[in-house]
Order: structure tokens, then C-alpha cells, then sequence
């Protein structure tokens, strides 16, 4: 090796396990020569500044191996500035001023160079590319600064990026990063992380001469979830050609195919309660917008077929809340859920006075009067908001995916939606069952007459409850308009899934309509792997109308002289 | 309920044509317009000369052929509805299959004159590549088989549907659910390419029907006086059913369905065979429907189309024979005036239709007429019973 300028840059090539010795060698060195020993008066921390400028003045050599040695000491110095430093520069965006040297990060715009400060993050301006000098890097200090980068991850202190890194290098994992994991395993805190580890470690010890060594990784693999973990199962288990396994002590392949098959046991487990939990989002979808319908259908006997436009209404009203307050999107959900109840209830009000309680007793007519009014009330929103669809945004908190292993994640979005959509019932249900307003309901659509005589005003609880009904339409629509496009046939799709949901369960029957709605969801995700989404649709809606021949009143038929018609 | 069939005398009962007509003067009416019709619009369009006020282009031909088909589809349906008091709302349906299987005739006829020139496959299955012919396509190069399957495949499917619903007594507002779910189904099931039916596109690019071509305006004469008179034969053969002792037991039913069953009807077959039958109908008026427009495609099985085909009976009139077909014609009409000019306010006016006929004109048009005619003849029978 030539030796330019100390020995120190000799010394310095990527040995991981050499890492500890040559920290201790370089504090030492930097400690006994740098300047910073002249000033006794240093704090650590500028001490540590001075230590990092100074290594950082080193990648601006011309010489790659003087770069390397410049990298690996900005590693082992600990500074939390080197990981984004080491980024750009993988980026090729470091690059210093002709002048005076300085070290900056450029961002190039439309009106020239776009310069950052390394250390200060300041900006200093925008100036003409030939004024620069870029930092370059070649492979080899390219593939130094990969693996720093991940070094420096897995030093990290947030966990989640410790166990982001350790996944990242599983899929290539080689003895020496092995190494370094056994080293730091040792101080790992965080569970998953020593998981992660024990996981890249087996990878590497499966490859490994020694047998029990293997036979252990083995069992390591067994326990882990991850999809690396099953290749280098069923890599054992391979066959070449001529049809013969390609791994030759039988004890190995006995204890991987048992290792495979415990893999492969969890992992149905985890993908059943995965279907189990899109079924369940799907049944809360279906619950919401039925339950509307349970109650003007189920309690009143109105055929509400404008109960999705209803539906469509809330949506729109969750988008212009949106509108209204653009830097609040994060709480415009709960202003919203209110503001849709109220709307699509006032609208259901209006539809009950104008139009529905003429028609009493007349369900056939009803349902034509109030298809007339859905396609009116679809017209309207095409002429105000437009026939596209309109983009509701969603929070930050109901985005992302909540991790319970590598095998199985939950969103929040159709998490959060199977818990509201079980609000709204159960907030419905105290509703009819504990309030004055919900005695009357249940007294009038068991006996009309009687109520009437005992002196409840049957109009009013009437348009009460048909507002009731319209305005948890609404609730539903805030809902959906996070999981689908709010446009005007938003109500028209989910209108035929409602009502089967209703007359599945039961007409009149909260209860049925819960577990109806959710039955349904789990069936079609069942079906949808082996039959397609369309497929399982159409299968589940020729069940329901076989069922409905089988059993009229549903699953839970309301008994009593009361459902007799 | 209030309903049209009268009780005819008993010395007219016995002549059949007595029978129908006696007491029909709105029939006779419709009966004499469709002859007139089939008289003057060949002539209008192929005798008298292209620049005369007289002529009426091919287009128009066409649409009142469409016209027609959608008036035979009406009286189907009001003969369950108005007369059963089943309502439909999967009647599309029916029509729809009977459009498939005219279309796949039509489809066959194509032959080597589609875009890939293979002589056995439609275009789309070559386009999916598809090597040979589904089982189910076989037999529809043939006419005679494709207008059987166009009577048997919605026969069929009524039959299977109605026979299970009616026998587990599914009425009302359930049954209306059951059937707009099934032709929900049915759509979904045509969009899937998957099925052999050309997916979203359905079938079209017609060349030749019986081996005359479609573009030709003798042929487009030819569909429209077909059209005409299956409508004619249409009327009078649900006069006939609905004047029979059939059809005074089926509207027993819609009135009583409980009371007829206890007097011993056995309710259900009658119910099956009206449906079924009302399906065979709407299937036939599927296939004069396709090869006049050209093209059948899923969305003829959207809940929409069913529902509005509703509301043409409703406007005419349910129950009166020829007030359907008149409502099916006028708002018919309406659409294709209002879609063309202010195409934003038609469904401002379709749903305000629904609403106002609902609420203000249970009876329809008809209902409506003969209503001031009995209060301008006598003012006494004005206050009807009006059930």
C-alpha cells in the first residue's frame, strides 16, 4: 500500500471488524495532533465540531483512497450530520466553491444553483454551476458510502429505522455485515430489531460448514416471518435438474420442510385474519350505508331510493368543509361528520314533508317517487359541483398502516372505519332504545293507530325519524368519500348493496342489519381470491336472492303481528 | 282498484273479436294508429322524393322503430305490473337477453367481414385471443335457433327466478328489490370479458340480417314494419289474456292476492305464468330493438333502464294496455328532444315525471282522461270510489 500522508489513511479501508480499533485509533490520533488539543478550553461538542470540519476538509482530495479514509473517519465520529452528508453525496450533490472552498449541497432550479451550506444548512444563494467543483466519488466510494449509510442507520436511535435498515440489507446480507450484527446485537434494546438481526445473522450461518450451526439457523428462519427467511428455506429444499435435492444431508432438509411448513402455517393464519379484517372494513362499509336504510325501510316501511344520494350529499358536504377550511384538514373529519348529519338530514326532512308522506301506504309508489328524487338530486350536483369526480382529502391520521408483523398490517383507514361505522350503530341503537324520540319511533312502526291514540304526533316523529335515517346516510357519506371518489353516482353503486344488506338481515332489525352487513363483507373477501371482486359480487347477490326465496323475511324476521302484512 | 276490464255482455261474449274490442275504444284507437303508421311511414320514406316536406329520413324510420320496440316492452311490463301488481324493476333484463341473442345472430352473420376476417370468431374473441367458439355460441348462426333462444333464454330465466319467488311468496317491495338485484347482477356479470358477450363493448359493427343489409333503407322499412306488427299481435294477444278468466283471476290477485288464493286459485302459477310469459315479450322487443340501433351492450342491464321503463307504464297509464305503449312513446320522445337540446335538464324533468305521476296522476294519462270525460258526461260519478 502506499502511504502519502500518515499512516493513518493506510490503515483505513472498510474492515468492518476493524471498526472499534480504528475509532480508538483516530480519537487518539485526532486527540494528540489536531489543533484542537492547543486550546484547552474546547468543550467536547466543539471539539467534536472541529474533528468533523476537519475530516470533512479531507473529501475534498483529489485522491479516492484519501476520500475513503475522509468517509470512515466521518463515520466513527458519531455526528449526526454525517448520514445526510453521506446521502448527498450518493446523490452527487455535494460539491465545494472554487473560492473559498466551502463545502455545500447544490439544488439546481430554473434560475441556476441552488447552494446549502453543509454545516449551517444556511442557504447561500443561487449561483452559476462553473463556480463549483462537485465532490466526486467512483464505485468503490460509492459503495462506501452504502455501506456507512447503513451503518450509520443501524446506529440510528429511532428503532424504526434501526429495524428499516437491518430489513434492507436482509435481502443481500454477507458474512461481514453478519458480523456486524452479532456485534451489535449485543446492545440492541428494541425486540423486533434482535429479531431482524438473528434473522440476517441465520441467513448467512445457513450457508455456514458446520452443522449444528445450520441446524440452529434453521430453526432461527422457522420463527421469522419474513419472505427472505422462506427463500433460503426453500432455496434448501431445491432440486437441480436431474430432480434430485440439491442439499445432501437429509437431517437439514427434514428440519427446513418442517421450518417451511411452521412458515407456512402462520402465514395462512396471518393472511386469514388479513381477509378476516378487509371483510370486516367491507361489512362496516355496507353497515354504514344501510343502517340509514334499516331505519327509514326497516322501521318505516319507506322504500328510500334516494337513500344513496343521501349518502352522495354527505360526501359533498365533508368536501366543501374541506373547502372552507383548507389548513385544517386534520380536524375537518370531525366538523364534518356533524355538518353531513345535519344536511342530508334536513334534505331527508324536506323529502319526507314534500314528497314521501303522500304516498304512505304505497311502497311501490314510494319507491318511484323517491328514484325520481335521487335522479334529481344527482342532476343538482352535477350542475353545481360539476359531473368529475372531486378529490376529498385525506387526514395525515387515517393514512398509513399500522405493522403487527411482517406478515400482517392493518390501515388505519379501514381500521378507523370498522370502529366508526360500530359508533354510529351503537350510537343509533341508544338512540331508539333510551331516548323519548326512539319510544315514539318503535311505538308508531308497531302500531300506528295506537300511538296515534295515545297521543304521539305520528307526522312529526315521522320526519323525525326519516331525517334520523338521512342524516346517518350522510354520517356514511364522510365516511366513504375517504375511500372512494365523491362524484354524483357516488349513492347509485352502493344503493342495491344497501338495501340487500337491509333485507338480508332482516327488515326492522338493527341488529340483523349488523351482523348482515358484516357476514357479507368477510363472504366476498373470501370469495374474491379464487372468483375476482366482480365474480364474488355477482356470487353473493345470486346468494342473497336465493337466500331471501328460502327464508322472506331475512335472517332475523321481525315476530309478531306487527310483520304480518 | 279501479281497472278497464269491463264485463262484457253475454251475448258478445261468445265472438271473440267482440270480445276484445267491445269495450276498447283506446285500443281500437292504438290498433288503427299502428296501421296507419305502417302505411304511411314506407311511403313517406321510400316513395316521396328526398327534398319533400313529405319525407321522412331513415333516421327517424329508425327511431320510431325504436320507439315501437320500447312501446311492446311497456305493454310487457304492464301486464304484470298493472295487471298483477308484480312490480319489475329487472324487466331490462329480460329485453337485454333478448337484444344478446339477436346480437349474437347478427354477430355470426358478420362472418369473414369483421376487422380480423375470421370466419368463425367474432372480432372481440379474436381480439382476447380466443382460438374457438364458446359451447353457447353454437346453433346462433342459424335465425330459426337465435329467435328461439331470444323467447327461451328470458322465458327460461323468469321461469327460474319466478318459480322460487312466487312459491316462498316474495311480494311487494321485496320482490321489486329481488329483481333489480338480479338484473344488477346480470350487468356485472356482461361487463366481465370474460363471459364471451364482448365485455364493455357488447356486440355491434351489424353487417347483414337475413341476408339483407342492414344499412340499406329498404331493410330499416323491413325491421320497422316488423316492429310494427309484432306490437299489433302484441295488443291483441294481452287483450285477449287479459279479457279471458285468466286474466280476470290475475287481477283478482293484484286486488286480493289472499282471497283469491282462499277461494282456491292456486295463486302462484298464475303469477309464474304471466311473468314468464311478460318476459318472452320484453325479449322479443330486445330483439326488434338491436338490429335498429345497432349496437347491445351491458349497460341495457343497468337498474336505471328498468326503472325508467317503469315510469313509461306509470305516465301512460298502468293497466290499460295502450296507455303503456303511449307512455313509453311519449317519454320516449321527451328524451330524445330533451337530450339533444337542454341535455342537463333531463333528469331534472325524468325525476320531476316520477314525482308528479306518483303523487298527482296515479292512473297516468289515461287514468287522467277518462277521469274528466266521466266528470264532464256525469257530474254525479265524479265522486267514485278512487281506492
Amino acid at each position: 500500500m502506499k502511504q502519502t500522508n500518515g499512516i493513518k489513511f493506510c490503515i483505513f479501508n472498510r474492515h468492518e471488524p476493524l471498526i472499534p480499533v480504528i475509532m480508538a485509533l483516530i480519537v487518539f490520533i485526532s486527540v494528540t495532533v489536531s489543533p484542537s488539543t492547543l486550546a484547552e478550553v474546547k468543550t467536547p461538542e466543539e471539539n467534536s465540531n472541529l474533528l468533523f470540519l476537519q475530516a470533512l476538509d479531507y473529501l475534498k482530495q483529489k485522491s479516492f483512497k484519501k476520500k475513503g479514509a475522509a468517509i470512515t473517519r466521518l463515520q466513527t465520529l458519531n455526528d449526526p450530520r454525517a448520514l445526510s452528508l453521506f446521502q448527498t453525496m450518493m446523490d452527487s450533490k455535494l460539491y465545494y466553491r472554487k473560492d473559498d472552498k466551502r463545502i455545500v449541497i447544490i439544488n439546481p432550479t430554473d434560475a441556476g444553483t441552488a447552494i446549502t451550506d453543509v454545516l449551517t444548512e444556511k442557504s447561500l444563494g443561487v449561483v452559476e454551476k462553473s463556480t463549483l467543483k462537485k465532490v466526486s466519488t467512483n464505485n468503490r466510494i460509492r459503495k462506501q458510502l452504502r455501506g456507512a449509510i447503513a451503518q450509520l442507520n443501524l446506529q440510528h436511535h429511532d428503532s424504526n429505522v434501526r429495524l428499516t435498515a437491518v430489513m434492507d440489507m436482509l435481502a443481500n446480507v454477507d458474512a461481514d455485515s453478519a458480523n456486524l450484527f452479532r456485534q451489535l446485537i449485543k446492545q440492541e434494546k428494541d425486540a423486533d430489531v434482535v429479531e431482524a438481526m438473528q434473522t440476517a445473522i441465520a441467513v448467512v450461518d445457513l450457508q455456514s460448514d458446520n452443522k449444528a450451526q445450520r441446524l440452529s439457523a434453521i430453526a432461527t428462519l422457522g420463527r421469522s416471518l419474513t419472505s427472505e427467511a422462506h427463500n433460503q428455506l426453500s432455496g434448501v429444499m431445491a432440486k437441480n435438474d436431474q430432480g434430485t435435492f440439491t442439499e445432501s444431508d437429509e437431517a437439514i432438509r427434514k428440519a427446513a420442510q418442517s421450518a417451511l411448513n411452521d412458515i407456512n402455517t402462520k402465514r395462512d393464519f396471518y393472511a386469514l385474519i388479513e381477509t378476516i379484517f378487509f371483510g370486516l372494513s367491507l361489512g362496516s362499509v355496507l353497515l354504514l350505508a344501510a343502517i340509514g336504510l334499516a331505519i327509514t325501510f326497516g322501521v318505516m316501511g319507506v322504500i328510500n331510493m334516494a337513500h344513496g344520494e343521501l349518502i352522495m350529499i354527505g360526501a359533498y358536504t365533508t368536501y366543501v368543509i374541506q373547502l372552507l377550511m383548507p389548513n385544517h384538514i386534520e380536524y375537518s373529519l370531525f366538523v364534518a361528520i356533524p355538518a353531513a348529519f345535519i344536511v342530508s338530514g334536513l334534505f331527508g326532512i324536506a323529502i319526507e314533508r314534500g314528497v314521501i308522506r303522500f304516498l304512505y301506504g304505497r311502497p311501490l309508489e314510494t319507491l318511484l317517487a323517491t328514484f325520481g328524487i335521487s335522479l334529481i338530486l344527482q342532476q343538482l350536483v352535477r350542475s353545481v359541483f360539476s359531473p368529475l369526480n372531486r378529490s376529498v382529502e385525506t387526514p395525515a391520521w387515517m393514512s398509513g398502516t399500522m405493522e403487527i408483523n411482517n406478515a400482517l398490517s392493518f390501515t388505519y383507514n379501514r381500521f378507523y372505519i370498522i370502529i366508526f361505522s360500530l359508533m354510529v350503530f351503537f350510537a343509533l341503537m341508544a338512540i331508539l332504545k333510551k331516548t323519548s324520540l326512539g319510544l315514539q319511533v318503535r311505538a308508531v312502526s308497531q302500531n300506528r293507530t295506537m300511538a296515534k291514540a295515545m297521543g304521539v304526533k305520528t307526522d312529526w316523529v315521522d320526519a323525525l325519524t326519516f331525517g334520523l335515517g338521512s342524516g346517518i346516510a350522510g354520517v356514511a357519506g364522510v365516511a366513504l368519500s375517504q375511500l372512494t371518489n365523491v362524484g354524483p353516482n357516488l349513492g347509485q353503486s352502493y344503493i342495491i348493496d344497501s338495501f340487500m344488506v337491509v333485507v338480508f338481515g332482516g327488515v326492522g332489525n338493527l341488529w340483523g342489519t349488523l351482523v348482515a352487513g358484516m357476514s357479507l363483507g368477510v363472504i366476498n373477501k373470501f370469495l374474491e381470491p379464487w372468483s375476482g371482486a366482480v365474480l364474488a359480487k355477482i356470487i353473493v347477490l345470486v346468494f342473497i336472492i336465493l337466500f331471501i326465496q328460502k327464508k322472506p323475511r331475512g335472517l332475523f324476521p321481525q315476530k309478531g303481528r306487527a310483520a304480518e302484512h | 282498484m279501479q281497472h278497464n276490464v269491463k264485463q262484457p255482455n253475454n251475448q258478445q261474449y261468445n265472438s271473440i273479436m267482440a270480445r276484445l274490442f267491445s269495450s276498447d275504444r283506446g285500443g281500437k284507437l292504438f290498433l288503427s294508429l299502428l296501421a296507419a303508421l305502417a302505411i304511411v311511414v314506407p311511403i313517406c320514406n321510400l316513395l316521396v322524393p328526398e327534398g319533400s316536406a313529405f319525407h321522412l329520413s331513415t333516421y327517424t324510420v329508425t327511431l320510431l322503430g325504436k320507439y315501437l320496440s320500447f312501446a311492446l316492452l311497456a305493454i310487457a311490463l304492464d301486464l304484470v305490473w298493472g295487471y298483477c301488481g308484480i312490480l319489475s324493476l329487472g324487466h331490462g333484463a329480460f329485453f337485454a337477453l333478448g337484444g344478446y341473442a339477436m346480437g349474437m345472430y347478427l354477430m355470426r352473420q358478420v362472418g369473414e367481414r369483421g376487422v380480423y376476417g375470421n370466419p368463425l370468431l367474432p372480432d372481440f374473441m379474436v381480439f382476447l385471443n380466443w382460438t374457438e367458439l364458446p359451447w353457447y355460441w353454437y346453433g346462433f348462426d342459424m335465425f330459426w335457433f337465435a329467435m328461439l333462444m331470444v323467447m327461451l333464454v328470458p322465458g327460461l330465466l323468469a321461469f327460474l327466478f319466478g318459480w322460487l319467488a312466487f312459491r316462498s311468496r316474495v311480494t311487494g317491495v321485496y320482490l321489486s328489490i329481488m329483481t333489480q338485484a338480479l338484473t344488477y347482477a346480470l350487468m356485472l356479470a356482461f361487463f366481465r370479458n370474460e363471459m364471451g358477450f364482448g365485455g364493455n363493448n357488447g356486440l355491434t359493427d351489424f353487417k347483414d340480417i337475413l341476408g339483407f343489409s342492414l344499412q340499406d333503407d329498404r331493410t330499416r322499412i323491413g325491421l320497422f314494419l316488423a316492429s310494427t306488427i309484432t306490437l299489433a299481435l302484441t295488443y291483441v294477444v294481452c287483450r285477449y289474456i287479459v279479457t279471458s278468466k285468466f286474466g280476470r283471476v290475475v287481477v283478482a290477485i293484484r286486488d286480493a292476492e289472499d282471497r283469491a288464493r282462499f277461494v282456491g286459485y292456486k295463486v302462484e302459477s298464475f303469477k309464474l305464468w304471466i311473468f314468464v310469459f311478460s318476459a318472452v315479450l320484453s325479449g322479443i322487443a330486445g330483439a326488434l330493438y338491436v338490429p335498429q340501433v345497432g349496437i347491445i351492450n351491458p349497460g341495457e342491464f343497468s337498474p336505471l333502464n328498468s326503472i325508467e321503463l317503469v315510469v313509461w307504464v306509470a305516465v301512460g297509464g298502468r293497466g290499460t294496455l295502450y296507455g303503456a305503449a303511449l307512455g313509453a312513446g311519449l317519454v320516449n320522445y321527451a328524451k330524445t328532444y330533451f337530450t339533444a337540446a337542454f341535455p342537463e335538464v333531463w333528469l331534472f324533468a325524468l325525476g320531476a315525471l316520477f314525482i308528479v305521476v306518483t303523487i298527482f296522476l296515479p292512473k297516468g294519462i289515461v287514468g287522467w282522461v277518462t277521469k274528466i270525460r266521466n266528470r264532464r258526461n256525469t257530474p254525479a260519478a265524479s265522486v267514485e270510489s278512487d281506492t
